[in-house]
């Protein structure tokens, strides 16, 4: 019954978005334009102090108001919620001590947002100043006061040591050995829509929240967890986001506000957070201080590598362990690396806190290691290109930390942008001022395992086949933007030879839809996409069964297309699609099937491999050029090339647009985008608006040429990898890179703004090294490593047991 | 809190005559999101940084937090919600569907508008034309490319051009 893949109609083509015309013409809904009657507006309280014991509050002149109806505090909301299950050290509002500039304290429902917001400015809180710490190493420094009550140590949070082989007798083992510092500065999301959300108590017991979530399974239960609720009662729907990133994937105390609010006062509850608050919401990049050391052989191949790096959490624990392991699992996925070390620490601090942004954990170390790379080649004499190729790592194959590479498409991308942007001919030969540099990248598509542990499937659909002729599917998983419906419409339609524009598709409703863990870790193609195909061909089977016993053809022998099902060999003989609908709920009742996704098991299995594993990796490799003022220091950017191994593009056009928009994402990274503080101890947010923080506008963005790569991965559906993240990666890099050849400066921090450049070069031309960056790492108290030997020492991705001095 | 009496005003909304009252504070994005039920126009900042909120105010884009709902009166206001007329939508929203220029969708109103005001006045605009046009406006999906695009095929639409997206526009060079 399988078609040949160039029989199919809908896979690979360039549609319009299932909701394109809803978006174009404004109709779409998102959290904000709900509206109920007697509803609520709730603001909430924040904190002025970056760290301080909450000594008392008084909020009675708030609640004499005229037109307040609730005002909650900390002691309201005892119960912690976080994301991860080791970092449960949230609260909706702060109980006893806050965190950082804008932790909310108190929350109030009144009958118009600006009865709330007056009623805000009668709470008094007394606070009791705590030393603060604004940077990662202000925390190494110092131990107490401890922001928490828990971690690995003082102000660290959490402290790992990996070792795959012995990486210092590899390291030794190189002809040149090189070592560099670099610093990432964070970053934030900036999804255009502010986060919203509204609650809505039912009398009998049931709770709806709708929200910008990219996660509405796991608001479902904090919710449940926080409010104390049977979580069957519990409903969240997740309305189309605005933009997501990753800045819409934690459970938000202001979600818990606003339903514990509802059903406190009976009423609907609604808030729009205002574009500070965004800021304050963050969970962003980290900001990373890193550290490598390599060795290489004159061939170019690398003999080890150690890895340091030290992240900066901000106030709470988010995802930040999982960011942190990112921040060391994926360099092993592009270039051979025999034997590895990783070190990685995240510290608390008194700023906003970090989470994942678009490429999570992963975009810090990658512009590290590219950087690095090209300073080797350039050591080593070498075109980067050329060492980069030597050096892949094999399909099929096994990393030194146990993951499963498959499918692997980036020599061909290397290939793609190094014709394309005719490196060869301008790499090192540009007139002074203009340069071009490369790097490459690797992202997950999917995480191998679940959030909190458990051993269900990681996506679920349900597919109703109606005898209209229709199909709904249903699903857990969360449209942000990047066209996740859609998806499910083009596979559930290509199986069943259907018009995608003939199906609907309800997803991300906790009462309607079956789990999907959230729009994240650009798993929802794959996994969402792999339990949409499932459902869908258990329902070509259903019908083709009963369409095979009225049209007298062999079941083999059926084709489903074009709205019809047909002899494959005689295709006027068939039936349209309703017709074999009707025949198969006429013969066995109701046609409805289900799909689910588990990923495959990892191969590691030490403490900490968790984090890495994907059913598959993409791939990308990118050229950008620039040009350097040398009297201003301003970097432009006026063409970047970029080819991504996309697997197989599901819908071509939402390929293109994910690259496209990670281009402009990094661009803004590489350039300008920073989340900066007023440090001394102050540690206010210094730009907290869309003025002030500096995103690239049409102005800014550059021209790309995109060629996608499609090398199908047997775990993919149709073989399709991810899109959404991975483009980010190499644009930071190979900015950096392309600065270098223009100018001869080494910037090894981002974002590189003009004045690193101008200092660079200054420092250049009284003949001292032409570098901004780190000049050093502090000492942190790592734990005894955890040795894991490697697949090629004979290894079976278990850590050797140590003995504990 | 909230006992100022309202204020009453008469102007056009998307052609048609409208009379709405409001408390007199009340930014024109407030009167059509809140008092007009027009949630098509969105907000990312209401403090006139992002564009987002873009309508055209007598056929001028301008920022709708910035512009008191009073000012209003006797002007001609137009939405997304009027760019598609009799069922039919607007050569711009067809190509920004077809092209994937929107994407989470919540800009996209504004860009709609701010490039229609561009083709009133420059039926034929080169690309730096559409760049400058479209600056003051934040998308922080698309990368504004395909924006760019869209706006290129649906200005040579309106001139009665048979144009259609190139095909490396859709499927990569």
């Amino acid at each position: 019954m399988a078609r040949k893949p160039s029989d199919r109609r809908i896979i690979g083509t360039a549609l319009r978005k299932i909701d394109a015309v809803a978006k174009v013409t404004g109709t779409t809904r998102f959290a904000d334009d709900l509206a109920f009657p007697r509803m609520l507006y709730c603001k909430l309280l924040r904190a002025t102090h970056p760290h301080a014991r909450v000594v008392s509050i008084d909020a009675s002149a708030a609640r004499a108001l005229d037109g307040v109806q609730a005002v909650l505090t900390g002691k309201d909301l005892p119960i912690p919620f976080g994301i991860l299950p080791v970092s449960q050290d949230e609260h909706a509002l702060c109980v006893d001590k806050v965190r950082f500039i804008g932790d909310p304290v108190a929350a109030v429902a009144a009958t118009s947002e600006e009865t709330a917001t007056a009623a805000l400015d009668r709470i008094t809180v007394a606070y009791e100043p705590l030393r603060s710490f604004d940077s990662a190493e202000a925390a190494v420094a110092n131990p107490e006061p401890r922001i928490h009550d828990y971690g690995d140590s003082g102000n660290l949070h959490k402290l790992i040591d990996l070792e795959f082989g012995d990486a210092a007798a590899g390291i030794a083992e190189g002809d040149v050995v090189r070592e560099d510092l670099f610093f990432f500065e964070g970053n934030t999301h900036l999804p255009m829509e502010q986060h919203a959300a509204v609650a809505v108590w039912s009398p009998d017991g049931k709770l709806t929240l709708w929200s910008s979530t990219q996660t509405p399974h796991y608001v479902h239960r904090a919710l449940a967890k926080v409010l104390e609720l049977p979580p069957a009662r519990v409903r969240v729907i997740a309305t189309p986001n605005g933009g997501g990133f990753g800045g819409k994937s934690d459970p938000f105390n202001h979600e818990i506000a606003v339903a514990k609010l509802a059903m406190l006062t009976g009423r609907p509850v609604k808030i729009t957070l205002t574009r500070e608050e965004v800021f304050y919401c963050h969970r962003g990049r980290h900001p990373t201080l890193m550290w490598v050391r390599t060795g290489v052989k004159k061939s170019g191949a690398i003999t080890g590598m150690h890895f340091r790096s030290l992240l900066d959490g901000g106030a709470y624990g988010s995802y930040g362990v999982a960011s942190t392991y990112y921040t060391g699992a994926l360099q092993t996925v592009t270039y051979n690396i025999p034997r590895y070390h990783f070190q990685g620490a995240r510290a608390f601090t008194n700023k906003a806190p970090c989470g994942p942004k678009r490429g999570h954990g992963t975009p810090q170390p990658r512009f590290a290691l590219e950087v690095h790379v090209d300073k080797i080649a350039e050591q080593l004499g070498l075109d980067p290109a050329e060492l980069r190729l030597r050096t892949l790592v094999p399909p099929n194959s096994l990393t030194a930390n146990y993951l499963r590479v498959g499918s692997m498409g980036l020599g061909r991308c290397i290939e793609k942008v190094i014709a394309g942007s005719e490196w060869k001919k301008r790499f090192r030969q540009l007139p002074e001022g203009r340069g071009v540099g490369l790097a490459c990248s690797s992202y997950i598509s999917g995480a191998g395992l679940p959030i909190y542990w458990n051993n269900m499937p990681h996506s679920g659909v349900q597919l109703k086949c109606d005898r209209s002729g229709g199909v709904t599917v249903f699903c857990g998983s969360t449209d942000i933007g990047q066209g996740s419906d859609s998806i499910l419409a083009y596979i559930v339609a290509e199986i069943l030879g259907i018009d995608p524009f003939d199906i609907a598709v309800v997803t991300a409703d906790t009462d309607l839809t079956p789990v999907d863990l959230g729009s994240y870790s650009s798993r929802v193609t794959l996994m969402s996409g792999n339990a949409a195909l499932q459902a869908a061909e258990r329902a070509r089977q259903i019908l083709a069964v009963h369409a095979a016993k009225q049209l007298e053809v062999p079941v083999d022998r059926l084709q489903f297309a074009d709205g019809r099902v047909f002899d494959g060999n005689d295709s006027k003989r068939g039936m349209s699609f309703a017709d074999a609908v009707q025949a198969a709920e006429a013969a066995a009742g109701t046609v409805g099937t289900v799909g689910s996704y588990t990923p495959p098991r990892s191969a590691g299995r030490y403490r900490g491999a968790g984090v890495g594993p994907s059913p598959a990796y993409s791939y990308s490799a990118c050229v950008a050029e620039v040009d350097v003022d040398p009297e201003t220091g301003i970097v432009r950017v006026p063409t970047i090339w970029i080819a991504h191994d996309v697997g197989r593009s599901i819908n071509a056009a939402t390929v293109i647009g994910q690259v496209e928009g990670s281009i402009y994402m990094g661009l803004g990274e590489a350039l300008m985008e920073e989340m900066a503080y007023r440090g001394n101890r102050n540690v206010v947010h210094k730009i907290p608006s869309l003025l002030e923080y500096k995103s690239p506008t049409t102005l800014e963005m550059c021209d790309v040429i995109t060629y996608l790569v499609e090398d199908p991965d047997p775990n993919g559906p149709f073989g399709a990898k991810e899109v959404g993240q991975g483009p980010l990666l190499p644009v930071m890099p190979a900015v950096a890179n392309a600065v270098y050849d223009a100018v001869g400066v080494r910037i090894d921090e981002v974002p590189i703004t003009p004045e690193k450049v101008l200092k660079a070069l200054r420092r250049k031309a009284k003949g001292e090294a032409g570098r901004v960056g780190p000049e050093s790492f502090p000492d942190i108290p790592w734990p005894e490593p955890t040795r894991v030997p490697t697949p090629w020492e004979g290894g079976d991705g278990k850590a050797v047991e140590q003995v504990r001095a | 809190m909230g006992n100022e009496s309202k204020a009453m005003i008469a102007f056009t909304v998307n052609g048609e005559s409208a009379e709405v009252a409001f408390a007199p504070h009340k930014m024109l994005l407030e009167v059509l999101r809140e008092d007009l039920g027009l949630t098509g126009t969105k907000h990312g900042c209401e403090l006139g940084e992002c564009g987002t909120c873009t309508v055209l105010l007598d056929g001028t884009p301008v920022l709708s937090c910035l512009v008191l709902g009073l000012a209003c009166a006797g002007h001609d206001v137009g939405t997304v919600e009027g760019m598609a007329s009799a069922g039919k939508l607007h050569p711009l929203q067809e190509t920004f569907a077809d092209l994937g220029a929107a994407q989470c969708g919540y800009c996209t109103p504004a860009f709609l508008l701010t490039a229609q005001a561009l083709l009133a006045g420059n039926p034929q605009p080169t690309r730096d034309e559409i760049k400058d046009a479209l600056a003051g406006n934040l998308c922080r999906c698309t990368g504004y490319i395909k924006i760019y695009e869209a706006v290129e095929l649906a200005a040579a639409r309106m001139r009665g051009e048979s144009a259609e997206p190139t095909r490396e526009s859709l499927y990569g060079a």
